[in-house]
């Protein structure tokens, strides 16, 4: 451990942590009004919604410690490492988050509606229960589940949104040499760049959901299609969303001054993130819409 | 040795936050944090426990006599959700804050804000998953392995489930990261990797198989709770879907999810047994490597619990092969164990003979598990109390056995305080005769056909089930009692103070600090002296 | 010293002494086995011998290991005087309790691969596939099953029989000692020929459940909307009992398994008796009822099929199990009703009976719920009514 700076020669342990607590109330209580609320014992999400402003008050609070703290140089290399490996290990539990979906939508296209269709040990499966149906790739099942169906043309919104997410990987890539640099005002121009195209990427998906419900006739509902579609790209979604508050969020960062060229650990977990996100796309472009 | 430590013998100055707000729900500190993962898994091994006993009760004559059918089920989903996710889980937590850090010489937790994020969810989630008992249509009722549709008709539970379910998830995950960051990232200089205790090895070997699969769980009941409340179809067949895609995602975790509680029971006996041979552990560099080979094969082993689904010939002939191959790992463990003891000079305290009755009977349920493996005989073994008691043996006698003793084995480190040997012996013969008159004649009741999760029985059963809820009954008690000792050892009642090393034999950085272990260690720096510790590889 | 070991030798005197009691208890017990059943087909025999082979392969290497362990214990103790050996690790021995483990596992793969092939790939000494000569289908409920007997077209339902069922509620009184083949009995057995190669087919309506004779030697489960396939042929006639093997809600240990393993001619006396039966029903669902027999029928099929879940009482289990005692449905419309009976409810327990009973047993149980209890209907359905709904 290297010595930069006299106060933060020792491992920083902040003494008291006020926040978890609060973000626990958040988290249980979105829980609790969301269920009650899918429920229908309470007509109102209001619940939920209160759980929410909280996570996002604690999540206020907590990281503008951590700033706090870290602008005022209590972290060490070796706290900054523990960031990083904390990081990491958040995205590849992701990772994993994805990959339980990816599986399923592996599973019901390989093996569950080819049984339905009667083949391999579906034999039976087809006679007996589903008589005449072909178990071919996209469906909604033998049971029609949802009415028929049209698909969404990989080859217009989606390679569109394929190009936005791969510039906006690039724009970030280029704002972080920047940063490097020390070039504050290119940074913040090409983040800015980058929120952008990440926002028309959600524009579009928007626009591609609206488009899927009132024209194609392809919902959530419209069996394992549906569910593995709205599913897989809507988690996808919520993940650009976040992704995108939080470079929103480091750009207002860099335009205060925060970050250093050689220590911006909150940048690169944004870039970090960004990245991840981009690489889930380009799964779900080739495994939900081409293939 | 280091500062803190000469700091630590004068009360007043180890910084401990004032205020019970302050010291418990705002704390920082790995050693506060890891005893509330403790005290909140022995409340939620009562709960559990306590749901066991009325199990326990109906089973133990033919008929109904308490609890409706569906109450039953209720009571099976929630004792097995409850011990596995609030009892066992937990109380390894609580052990990897306490120890962890001790042990490999850091000031603290690496994220420790998040560490008590960690804790302060659980209480939360289980408050939430608790109360289902008492809404409309009751608890969680289809096992605790959730299978739809028969989860689907739970009515009201399901969301209130599925959201605790995520939120222990995030708990698990977080909790995960901090071990990595912490045994990655803090180790004293000169603490090596293959210095480090066998108990931080199993743990960072368990750290990523919870990342890898604490989110999978979390996908596979989000599924659920589309299905159930937004129309998707993953585990209907109408809509192209497969109930059994529930299963394989299902266990995918779950299989994975047994040895996140049986890896650092390994750690814990790893450090025991050497402690009370006075020999060092036996092939340390081995018990590494086959904790990490048990891991990568818990992996692609998960549909030996579906080899009844009717999966094709191909899949069943894998899974029997790969669920074959952990044997081999799990044994290295046990024979090195075994060897560690052999030629010692054993003396057999209370830590020594949880140990040593968790190598006896943990082997017990491991065999079982080997014959439940065996597809074609499984046909006949699947969905019986044999598997019942395959699965007890292995967490009870097994993930409890070891908590128990890895509790008698530190707590004189926690609390400075010497437990009374006398009670914990009496204690230990207690449970140990107890849980076998429990847990034994299950294999019985299984092989002569008893299938599980029924509230009542053929009158051919009876015997058996009554033998094994008196042993129900004299197993809980004596774990009354186990809490009794706890509370007297933290106490100082009829016990004496602990010395530092505490056990003749130990070695480790936890015993060259005082007893009780001060608020802060290592704060700046441990400095690592080989002679201190039990694993300065020269392999 | 001293007083430490007196407390470990005391508490492994208990030990043995309750493991004895357990042992002589389990013994001298003729009727509570102990063991798997060696059961009446070739499967059960090599699942038996499989179960047997590991079994003991286990308790070798438990006594061996445990051995070891034990001895040392009683050797290498302190009290004993002994010093530590300092030694931590033997090449040659790790080597050897690898291999060896190694070596059993793939011994033992090989009677478990050639019993799994066989089980799923039937085929006879010369490896020719093996014909099969009947295939029944097997359907589960909650909480009943449903066999149909595909080459015959024979069909009928299977739920627990009564005596048990009344035995079983909690406070009946009645000693479960006194009941025969106590929640192992039911109403209508599946009955089968001996000696035949009989492909059964499994599938469910609702949930999964699991089709289960131990004495068969498997277990198969019944997923809804698949079609599992397994296959039989029992070597001995006689009765055998089994049940529900996959929890399927609160009834689960409730829904037997008993088959009947008759000899080919009587087999074939009873599928003629059945085709009788079946003609029976076709003229009660084609005749005009009174409404007295419909209910006085009702009555008998509601008790036996609707019970489970909306109670005699028709008070139901809410909210899960709406009462129909006061339902909106049962005082309702009458057509409104035979829809929800005859389609079921999706997503709910609430089966398609439709597909379940007969016109006339629908027709009569819900002329049952409008009359019975507080219910103000008083209307009464006839089978056509239930006919036309179906084919709408
Ligand atoms: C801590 C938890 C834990 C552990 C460690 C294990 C360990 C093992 N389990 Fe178990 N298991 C469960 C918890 C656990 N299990 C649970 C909870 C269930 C039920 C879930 C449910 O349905 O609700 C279950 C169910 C279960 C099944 C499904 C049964 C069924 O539903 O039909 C199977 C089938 O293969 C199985 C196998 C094994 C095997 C092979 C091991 C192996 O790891 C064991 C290896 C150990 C040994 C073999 C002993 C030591 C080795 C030697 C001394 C070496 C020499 C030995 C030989 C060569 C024989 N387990
Ligand atoms: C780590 C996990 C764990 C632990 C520790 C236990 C501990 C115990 N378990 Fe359980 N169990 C499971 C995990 C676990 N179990 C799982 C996964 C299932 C499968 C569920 C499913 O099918 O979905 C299961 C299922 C299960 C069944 C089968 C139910 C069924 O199939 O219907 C039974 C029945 O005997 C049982 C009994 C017990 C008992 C008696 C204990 C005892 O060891 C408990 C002892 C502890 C106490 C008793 C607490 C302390 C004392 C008190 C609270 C005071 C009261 C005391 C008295 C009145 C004497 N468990
Ligand atoms: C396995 C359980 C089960 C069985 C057996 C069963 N039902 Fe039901 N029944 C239900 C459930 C659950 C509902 C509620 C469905 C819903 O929520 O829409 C229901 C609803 C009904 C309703 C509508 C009641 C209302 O007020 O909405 C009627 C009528 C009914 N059942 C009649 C019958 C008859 C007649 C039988 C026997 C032939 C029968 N049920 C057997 C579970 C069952
Ligand atoms: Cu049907 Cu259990
Ligand atoms: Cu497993």
């Amino acid at each position: 451990m290297s010595q930069t700076n006299t106060n933060n020669d020792q491992y920083y342990v902040p003494h008291l942590a006020k926040w978890p607590i609060v973000g626990s109330i958040g988290m249980t209580m979105t829980a609790v009004g969301a269920a009650i609320y899918m429920n229908n014992q309470f007509d109102s999400p209001i619940v939920m919604y209160l759980g929410f402003a909280t996570l996002i008050f604690m999540m206020f609070g907590w990281f503008g410690e951590v700033i706090k703290e870290s602008e005022s140089n209590k972290y060490n290399p070796q706290v900054d490492a523990s960031f990083r490996m904390g990081m990491i290990w958040f995205i590849f539990s992701e990772v994993m988050f994805f990959a339980g979906f990816f599986g399923a939508l592996w599973y019901v296209r390989n093996m569950a509606v080819p049984w339905l269709g009667g083949e391999g040990t579906g034999v039976f499966t087809n006679t007996e229960l589903w008589s005449g149906y072909e178990g071919v790739w996209p469906t909604n099942g033998p049971g029609n589940i949802g009415g028929k169906f049209e698909l969404v043309d990989p080859f217009h919104l989606p390679l569109i949104n394929t190009v936005l997410l791969m510039a906006s990987s690039i724009t970030l890539t280029i704002a972080h040499h920047a940063l490097v640099d020390g070039a504050r005002k290119k940074v913040i121009g090409w983040l800015i760049a980058t929120v952008v195209l990440g926002a028309t990427f959600l524009f579009f998906q928007v626009d591609e959901y609206i488009e899927a419900y009132q024209h194609l006739d392809l919902t959530l509902k419209s069996g394992i299609y549906g569910s593995t579609f709205f599913m897989l790209t809507g988690f996808h979604g919520m993940h650009v969303t976040l992704g995108a508050i939080m470079l929103t969020v480091i750009t207002i960062r860099m335009m205060r001054g925060h970050f250093k060229p050689e220590s911006h650990f909150g940048f690169e977990a944004v870039a970090w993130y960004w990245h991840f996100v981009d690489v889930v796309w380009l799964g779900l472009f080739i495994f939900v819409y081409i293939i | 040795m280091s500062h803190a430590e000469t700091h630590s013998h004068d009360h007043d100055h180890d910084h401990k936050p004032k205020g019970f707000v302050k010291r418990w729900l705002m704390t920082t500190n790995h050693k506060d944090i890891g005893t509330l993962y403790l005290i909140f898994s022995l409340i939620m091994f009562i709960f559990g426990g306590a749901l066991a006993m009325i199990i326990r009760l109906e089973l133990f004559q033919p008929g109904l006599q308490f609890v409706q059918p569906d109450f039953f089920n209720q009571l099976t989903t929630m004792h097995a959700l409850i011990m596995v996710f609030g009892a066992v889980m937990p109380a390894f937590v609580g052990f990897a804050n306490w120890m962890i850090p001790i042990m490999i010489g850091a000031p603290d937790m690496a994220l420790p804000r998040m560490n008590n994020w960690s804790f302060w969810i659980l209480p939360f989630a289980f408050t939430m998953l608790a109360s289902t008992f008492f809404m409309d249509g009751g608890a969680p009722a289809a096992g605790w392995t959730l299978y739809p549709p028969l989860v689907l008709q739970g009515g009201h539970n399901l969301a209130f489930a599925v959201f605790a379910i995520h939120m222990l998830g995030i708990s698990s995950i977080m909790g995960a990261i901090n071990v990595i960051a912490t045994i990655m990232n803090m180790r004293a200089p000169n603490m090596g990797y293959l210095k480090m205790p066998l108990f931080v090895w199993t743990w960072l070997i368990t750290a990523f198989l919870l990342i890898a699969v604490m989110p999978v769980f979390a996908g596979a009941v989000t599924m659920l709770l589309t299905d159930h409340y937004f129309g998707t179809s993953f585990f209907n067949a109408a809509g192209g879907g497969d109930p059994v895609l529930f299963q394989h995602i299902f266990w995918f975790f779950g299989h994975p999810e047994v040895y996140i509680m049986i890896l650092p029971s390994f750690g814990i006996i790893s450090e025991i047994i050497p402690t009370f041979a006075r020999k060092p552990l036996f092939g340390y560099v081995s018990m590494v490597y086959a904790t990490a080979g048990i891991a990568f094969l818990s992996f692609i082993v998960w549909a030996h619990h579906m080899f009844s689904v009717g999966m094709p010939l191909g899949g069943e002939l894998f899974f029997m092969y790969a669920t074959f191959l952990i044997s081999i790992p799990t044994g290295v463990k046990v024979f090195n164990w075994v060897s560690t003891m052999w030629k010692g000079s054993m003396t057999f305290e209370t830590p020594m003979l949880f140990a040593v009755a968790f190598i006896i009977l943990f082997t017990i349920g491991g065999f079982s598990g080997l014959m439940l493996a065996i597809a074609p005989a499984d046909f006949q073994y699947h969905d019986t109390y044999f598997v019942v008691a395959h699965f007890h043996y292995v967490l009870v006698t097994g993930a409890v056995f070891a908590i128990i003793g890895g509790v008698y084995y530190w707590i004189p480190k926690w609390t400075g305080n010497m437990y009374s040997e006398r009670l914990g012996k009496i204690h230990f013969w207690w449970s140990v005769i107890s849980v076998n008159v429990l847990f034994f004649p299950q294999h019985f009741l299984g092989l002569a056909g008893m299938p599980r999760r029924i509230p009542d029985y053929s009158v051919q059963f009876a015997n058996w089930n009554m033998w094994s809820s008196i042993g129900g009954f004299a197993f809980g008690l004596a774990q009354i009692f186990f809490c009794i000792i706890v509370w007297r050892t933290i106490k100082g009642k009829g016990t004496s103070k602990a010395t530092d090393r505490v056990w003749e034999g130990a070695k480790g950085l936890e015993w060259f600090i005082p007893s009780p272990a001060p608020h802060h260690t290592f704060q700046d720096g441990a400095p690592v002296n080989d002679e201190h510790l039990a694993h300065v590889s020269s392999h | 010293m001293n007083k430490e070991k007196s407390y470990s030798s005391s508490g492994l005197k208990i030990f043995l002494w309750v493991a004895l009691v357990l042992l002589v208890n389990g013994s001298a017990l003729a009727k509570s086995s102990l063991n798997m059943t060696q059961g009446v087909t070739e499967f059960s025999k090599i699942a038996y011998d499989l179960h047997m082979i590991v079994l003991w392969v286990c308790v070798v290497i438990g006594v061996l290991v445990f051995g070891a362990m034990i001895y040392s214990m009683f050797a290498h103790r302190k009290s004993k005087g002994v010093t530590a050996a300092q030694f931590s690790h033997s090449t040659t021995a790790e080597i050897i309790w690898t291999v060896i483990p190694i070596v059993i596992l793939i011994i033992i793969a090989f009677p478990a691969t050639k019993a799994l092939i066989k089980m799923e790939a039937p085929t006879d000494a010369e490896g020719k596939n093996i014909v099969m000569d009947m295939t029944i289908k097997v359907t589960g409920f909650q909480w009943k099953w449903k066999y149909d007997y595909l080459d015959e077209g024979i069909s009928f339902l299977s739920t627990l029989k009564s005596d048990s069922n009344t035995a079983r509620q909690i406070g009946s009184g009645i000693n479960p000692a006194t009941v025969e083949n106590y929640l192992l009995d039911v109403d209508h057995p599946l009955v089968i020929p001996v000696d035949t190669n009989i492909r059964i087919l499994l599938t469910a309506n609702d949930v999964i459940h699991s089709w289960w004779v131990p004495e068969f030697g498997w277990k198969r489960d019944a997923v809804p909307g698949f079609v599992n396939e397994a296959w039989t042929n029992v070597k001995t006639i006689g009765t055998y009992r089994g049940q529900c093997a996959e929890l399927c809600g609160k009834d689960h240990g409730f829904m037997p398994v008993v088959v009947n393993v008759v000899s080919k001619e009587d087999y074939a006396n009873w599928v003629e008796s059945q085709k009788g039966e079946q003609k029976v029903a076709a003229v009660k669902n084609n005749a005009q009822w009174s409404k007295a027999d419909l209910i006085s029928k009702g009555k008998e099929v509601f008790n036996s099929q609707c019970a489970t879940c909306h109670q005699a009482t028709g008070k139901g289990m809410p909210p899960t199990f709406p009462a129909l005692d006061g339902s909106a449905v049962v005082n309702g419309p009458i057509d409104e009703q035979i829809k929800t009976v005859v389609f079921g409810r999706k997503g709910t327990s609430m089966a398609a009976f439709g597909g379940i009973l007969s016109e006339s047993d629908i027709a009569a149980a819900i002329t049952y719920t409008r009359n019975a209890w507080g219910n103000t209907a008083k209307d009464a359905a006839q089978p056509k009514d239930v006919k036309k709904i179906k084919n709408s």
